[in-house]
C-alpha cells in the first residue's frame, strides 16, 4: 500500500533501498559480529546528503520531509538496525532539537554541520538513576561567569564518541524538579568531556552506546539550548520525533526479517514439500503481514502529521509501540519458520531478533508509550 | 570484370594482418545462404599491406575478394573503413552484408548501415533463407537474452547483419582454392569525421588460447568463492587438455579477467565439452554456452537452473568432487 | 561546455521471468530503470561538470513513463531533462530512433554527445553510431576512459585484445561502457528537486524537425516478424549421490561420450 506516495517519494525509497542494499547490507554481519561501527558507511552517507533528510536546504539540509526521512530508516532498517539507529538518532533527535529550539546562531554553528553531515550528533537525557523517570536526572550544570559548569554521568547514549555535536540535559535547578532541567549542546573534544567504553550489548551491536562523563566541563553560556528550566519540555517534544524513528526502524526490522523467511520458506523442503506449503507457515506468514501492515499505517501517519504541522505526539507513540512490538513478535516468528537454521548466524534473522529487542526499551519504554496514549485518552 | 550477380558481401575484419576467425565463419555461412539465391560470396577486404590475405578467404568460401589496399586503412578507424565499405556497396549492391559482431563490427556496421540507410540486425545467431520467398531471416536474442527474436529487412538493400562470433560453423578450408581478385580503389582524404590514433597498446593475456577455440571449457561462478577457488578448475582443464573460463559474477567480483567470460555480455562458446562449476545458471550465462554439445553442471543447489540445460548434473560440493574427479581422470589417461 | 547525454528507460532484464505454463515474457511487475551504460555515460558527463563546468542535458526517447529516467538524470545532476515521446515514434527501429533522436539534438547546442553503448533490451549498440550519422560528427565506441583537452576529446577506446587511445575535436558522440566508472548515488534534495522545482520538457512529433518517412514503424528498414521465449535445451540426467559415486558416474558418462 503506497499511501498515494508522491513520485518523489517512491523514487528516494528506491535510493535508500538502493543505497541499503548495495552499501550496508555486505557489512551488517561484520557491524554486528565485531560491535563495529560502520565508520565507512556512516561517511558515504554524510556525503550523498542522508544526515539532513527533513531540515530544509537554507540550513544545509536536504529540504525533503519526516516522511522520506522515516523511509530512509525503514530501508537501512531491513538490511542493518545498526545503522539505521545511527542515522535516526543523529537526525531526530540531536539534529532536530536544535532545529525546534536553537536560535539563528546555534542553527548555524551546530544544525548546519549536522544537516550536511560534516558531523554527528548524539543526544544524551538517561542517566543511571533516570530512565524512565527522566526527571530525577543528577547531572547539574551551574552558572561560572561565562560559562556553565557541568558535573554528572549519562548512560546508554547512542552515537557516544563517534559523534562531534552533544545535545545534553542537566539540572540547572534541583529544587524545581522538572522546571529545573536546563538543555545544553556540547562539542567533543572540550575539556572535561569524556567517555566510557561502549557497552557490549544484546542487538545493535554496532552502535557505540557509551557513558558520558562530565568533569567540572566549562561550556559557553551561548550553548543554552533554549530557555532556562525549559529543558523537560525539550527533551520530551523531541522524543516524540525520535519515537517516529524508532518506529520506522522497528517496522523495517520486521520487515528485513520477513522477507528473508519468505525466501527461506520456498525453498526448504521437509517430506519432500517446501514448508511454504504447509498452512501452519502460510497462517503464520499472513498474520505476520498483517500485523507488519498495520504497523506501517501507524508510523507513515505519525510521519505525516508531523510534516503538516499537526500534533502528533500520540501518533507518534503509538506508532513506536506497535512497530516494536510488531518487530519482536515477527522476528521472533521467523526464527522459528527457519527452524535450526534460525539460530545460525549466516541466516541473520537471529541477529534481527536480537535487534528487534531495544526497540521496545529505548526512546521510552513500551510501558512509557502506554502512559503517553492513556494519558491523551483520559485527561 | 565486378560483380555481376546477386552478391552476399562478408566484411573481412583484419587485424594486424591477420583475419579475425569469425570471418571464416561468416564465410562458411554466407556460402550457404548463397546456394539458396544463386548468389555469390564476396569478402570486402580493406586493409594496408593486405595482399597474403585473399589466398584464407577463399580457402574458407570466398568466391570474389574485394580489396582496397590503403594507407590510411592501416589501422582500423571508424570513418575511412565507413567510406570504403559504403563506397562497395554503393557500387557493387550487395543482397546482404555480414560483419562479424565484433568491437570492430559493431562499430562500424551501424556507421555503414546509416550511411546508406538501410536495416542493420545485430549480434545474429542464426540466419537462413525462408523456403518459399527467399525471405532472409535473421534471428538474435533480446531482453538480456530472454527472447529470441526474427528480423526482416524488406524494403532496403542490402540487409546488413552483425554475427555473434562462436556461432556460425567454418567450412573445411580447401588450401588451393581460387577466386577472383577485385581491386577497389576510392580517396580517403583525411576530413572532421577522422579520428587520430595516438596509440595502439596490445594488452596482456590476449596470447592465451581464446575460449572460443577450446573444445573443453571448465568454468566457474560464484560458487568458488574466490580467485583462489579456480585452482582446482585450472588443474581439471589441465588434465582434460581444456581451458578454464568464467561466469559474468566471477569476472564482476574480480577474480577472473573479463577475457573469459561466458555469457550474454561475455563470449558465446560451444565447446565440446562444457563443465559448469558453482554456475547457478541465470539465464545470461545460458546465452553463452548452451549450444555446448555435452554439458556437465557440478552445483550444490540442486534448483539451480544450470541444471535445466545440463546433460549430466551433479548435485554436491565442488570443493570435493572437482579434485576427486581430476585424480580419477588423470588415472583414466595414464592407464 | 553543453554535453547532451541520450538514456534510455528500459526494463531491467535480470529480473525478467518467463511464463511457464504460456512460455511467454512476463513484463508486468518488471521494474523499470536506467540502462546501465546510459547510467555510466551520464556519469562521465558529471565529471566533466564537476571538474570544468558544463552544461548537461538528458535526452530521452520513449513513452511518457520514461519521465522518471529523467528526473532520475536530473537528481543525479542533469541541469535539463528532455523527452521526446509521440505515438508516432513508437515502434521505431534503429535507424528510425536514431534518426529522432538526432533531428532532437540538432534544435540543441553541444559540444558532446555522451550515449551508453547498448541498451539491455535491445542489445543492439546501434543508436549511438548511427545518431553520429545523422548528425555528421565523429563518433568514438566502446569508451573505457574519456578526457577534454582543449577543443579535442581523447577516448581509451577498448578492442578485445587491445585498446587505442583516439582523439578526435568536437563535436563528437561517444559511446560509454558500464565498466567507464561507477555512477553516483542520487541525494535526497535532488530528487526532491527534481520533481518539486525541475520540468521535463515534453517534445512530440511537431517539436521534432525529422522526415514522416524516418520515424517510427512506418520509417524503420528492419522489422521483427515473430518473437518466442528461448527453447531452453531439455534437462538430462541429473544425481546426488555421495563423492566417490559422482565422480564414478561422470568418468562413466565422459567415457561415454568418447571424451575420454
Amino acid at each position: 500500500m503506497d499511501m498515494n506516495f508522491s513520485k518523489e517519494h517512491l523514487m528516494a525509497r528506491q535510493l535508500f533501498h538502493d543505497f541499503a542494499v548495495n552499501e550496508v547490507e555486505p557489512w551488517a554481519e561484520q557491524t554486528d559480529e565485531g560491535h563495529r561501527f560502520p565508520k565507512e558507511i556512516v561517511g558515504k552517507m554524510q556525503e550523498l546528503g542522508f544526515m539532513g533528510v527533513p531540515f530544509p536546504k537554507e540550513i544545509g539540509g536536504q529540504g525533503c520531509d519526516t516522511l522520506a526521512y522515516v523511509l530512509l530508516v525503514e530501508e537501512l532498517a531491513k538490511v542493518c538496525a545498526t545503522t539505521a539507529v545511527i542515522v535516526s538518532a543523529h537526525t531526530s533527535l540531536a539534529a532536530d532539537a536544535i532545529a525546534q529550539f536553537g536560535n539563528e546562531t546555534q542553527k548555524e554553528q551546530f544544525l548546519r554541520p549536522l544537516a550536511e553531515g560534516k558531523k554527528l550528533g548524539s543526544f544524551a537525557l538517561t542517566e543511571a538513576e533516570a530512565g524512565t523517570d527522566a526527571s530525577g536526572l543528577n547531572t547539574k550544570a551551574v552558572r561560572d561567569g561565562d560559562s556553565w559548569v557541568i558535573n554528572g554521568t549519562k548512560v546508554f547514549i547512542t552515537n557516544a564518541g563517534q559523534a562531534d555535536i552533544y545535545v545534553i540535559f542537566a539540572m540547572t535547578d534541583k529544587t524545581a524538579g522538572t522546571r529545573g532541567i536546563s538543555a545544553f549542546i556540547i562539542e567533543k573534544g572540550t575539556p572535561g568531556f569524556s567517555f566510557g567504553l561502549p557497552e557490549k550489548k544484546m542487538g545493535i551491536r554496532g552502535s557505540s552506546t557509551c557513558e558520558l562523563i562530565f568533569e567540572d566541563c566549562r561550556i559557553p553560556l551561548e550553548n543554552l539550548l533554549g530557555r532556562e528550566g525549559k529543558g523537560f519540555g525539550i527533551a520530551m517534544a523531541t522524543l516524540d520525533g525520535g519515537r517516529i524513528g524508532i518506529a520506522a526502524q522497528a517496522l523495517g526490522i520486521a520487515e528485513g526479517a520477513f522477507e528473508k523467511t519468505i525466501t527461506y520458506v520456498k525453498e526448504r523442503k521437509q517430506f519432500k514439500t517446501p514448508i511454504a506449503k504447509f498452512q501452519n507457515t502460510q497462517f503464520v506468514l499472513a498474520q505476520m503481514k498483517t500485523e507488519i501492515e498495520a504497523a506501517r499505517f501507524l508510523v507513515y501517519d505519525a510521519a505525516l502529521k508531523k510534516d503538516s504541522g499537526k500534533p502528533y505526539s500520540v501518533e507518534a507513540a503509538m506508532a513506536k509501540l506497535k512497530c516494536s512490538q510488531v518487530a519482536s513478535d515477527v522476528t521472533r516468528e521467523c526464527v522459528q519458520l527457519h527452524g535450526g537454521y534460525g539460530y545460525i548466524q549466516a541466516f541473520q534473522v537471529e541477529r534481527m531478533m536480537r535487534d528487534a529487542k531495544i526497540t521496545e526499551i529505548y526512546e521510552g519504554t513500551s510501558e512509557v508509550m502506554k502512559m503517553v496514549i492513556s494519558g491523551s485518552l483520559l485527561r | 570484370m565486378g560483380i555481376n550477380k546477386k552478391s552476399i558481401f562478408v566484411f573481412a575484419e583484419q587485424v594486424d594482418n591477420r583475419i579475425t576467425s569469425v570471418v571464416f565463419e561468416l564465410l562458411g555461412k554466407a556460402r550457404e545462404l548463397s546456394e539458396k539465391l544463386n548468389a555469390v560470396v564476396v569478402a570486402v577486404l580493406p586493409g594496408y599491406q593486405i595482399a597474403e590475405l585473399p589466398k584464407d578467404l577463399y580457402a574458407y568460401g570466398a568466391h570474389k575478394v574485394l580489396i582496397s589496399d590503403h594507407q590510411a586503412l592501416r589501422e582500423y578507424r571508424t570513418e575511412p573503413y565507413t567510406q570504403v565499405i559504403a563506397e562497395m556497396i554503393r557500387q557493387y549492391e550487395p543482397q546482404i552484408v555480414l560483419f562479424g559482431a565484433t568491437s570492430i563490427g559493431r562499430d562500424l556496421a551501424p556507421r555503414v548501415a546509416a550511411r546508406i540507410h538501410t536495416g542493420l540486425t545485430a549480434d545474429c545467431t542464426g540466419l537462413r533463407v525462408e523456403d518459399e520467398r527467399l525471405r532472409f531471416l535473421m534471428t538474435r536474442p533480446a531482453f538480456g537474452g530472454n527472447l529470441m527474436a526474427t528480423i526482416v529487412c524488406p524494403d532496403h538493400q542490402p540487409a546488413m547483419a552483425t554475427v555473434r562470433p562462436g556461432v556460425m560453423v567454418k567450412r573445411l578450408p580447401e588450401p588451393d582454392a581460387m577466386g577472383e581478385l577485385i581491386p577497389f580503389e576510392i580517396d580517403l582524404t583525411e576530413n572532421h569525421l577522422f579520428t587520430k590514433i595516438l596509440e595502439t597498446v596490445r594488452e596482456e593475456g590476449s596470447k592465451k588460447l581464446d575460449i572460443q577455440d577450446a573444445d573443453i571449457l571448465v568454468a566457474g561462478g560464484r560458487g568458488m568463492k574466490s580467485a583462489k577457488g579456480f585452482e582446482i578448475l585450472r588443474d581439471l582443464a589441465d588434465v582434460l587438455g581444456g581451458e578454464v573460463a568464467s561466469s559474468r559474477a566471477a569476472v564482476d567480483a574480480g577474480w577472473q579477467e573479463k577475457a573469459i567470460q561466458v555469457g550474454q555480455t561475455g563470449k558465446t562458446v560451444r565447446p565440446n565439452l562444457y563443465i559448469a562449476c558453482g554456475i547457478s545458471g541465470a539465464i545470461q550465462h545460458l546465452a553463452g554456452m548452451e549450444e555446448s554439445d555435452f554439458i556437465v553442471a557440478i552445483n550444490s543447489d540442486p534448483t539451480a537452473p544450470i541444471f535445466n540445460v545440463a546433460d549430466v548434473g551433479i548435485v554436491g560440493d565442488v570443493f570435493k568432487i572437482v579434485p576427486k574427479l581430476t585424480e580419477a581422470i588423470r588415472k583414466e589417461r595414464t592407464n | 561546455m553543453n554535453i547532451i547525454v541520450c538514456i534510455k528507460q528500459v526494463p531491467d532484464t535480470k529480473e525478467v521471468r518467463i511464463d511457464p505454463v504460456k512460455g511467454t515474457l512476463i513484463r508486468q511487475g518488471v521494474p523499470s530503470i536506467m540502462n546501465p551504460d546510459d547510467k555510466a555515460a551520464l556519469e562521465a558527463a558529471l565529471r566533466i561538470k564537476d571538474g570544468m563546468g558544463a552544461k548537461v542535458i538528458a535526452l530521452s526517447m520513449g513513452p511518457l513513463q520514461a519521465d522518471a529516467v529523467l528526473r532520475e538524470a536530473m537528481a543525479m545532476g542533469a541541469d535539463e531533462g528532455i523527452l521526446v515521446s509521440d505515438p508516432q515514434f513508437g515502434g521505431a527501429d534503429t535507424w528510425a530512433t536514431s534518426a529522432t533522436l538526432a533531428a532532437a539534438i540538432t534544435k540543441l547546442e553541444y559540444d558532446l554527445v555522451l550515449a551508453g553503448r547498448q541498451a539491455i533490451d535491445g542489445d543492439t549498440a546501434q543508436v549511438g553510431p548511427e545518431i553520429a550519422e545523422h548528425l555528421g560528427i565523429p563518433h568514438i565506441s566502446y569508451a573505457k576512459e574519456l578526457r577534454i583537452e582543449g577543443d579535442e576529446v581523447i577516448v581509451k577506446r577498448q578492442f578485445e585484445d587491445r585498446y587505442q587511445l583516439l582523439s578526435a575535436k568536437m563535436p563528437v558522440l561517444v559511446t560509454a561502457l558500464s565498466e567507464l566508472n561507477q555512477p553516483r548515488y542520487m541525494t535526497p534534495r535532488g530528487i526532491f528537486e527534481a520533481y518539486r522545482e525541475k520540468q521535463v520538457t515534453h517534445w512530440q512529433r511537431n517539436d521534432i524537425p525529422v522526415e514522416s518517412e524516418n520515424i517510427g514503424l512506418k520509417g524503420s528498414p528492419t522489422r521483427v516478424i515473430e518473437t518466442n521465449p528461448k527453447v531452453m535445451k531439455a534437462p538430462g540426467t541429473k544425481i546426488e549421490e555421495d563423492v566417490e559415486k559422482s565422480v564414478q558416474y561422470l568418468i562413466e558418462k565422459l567415457k561415454e561420450k568418447y571424451i575420454l
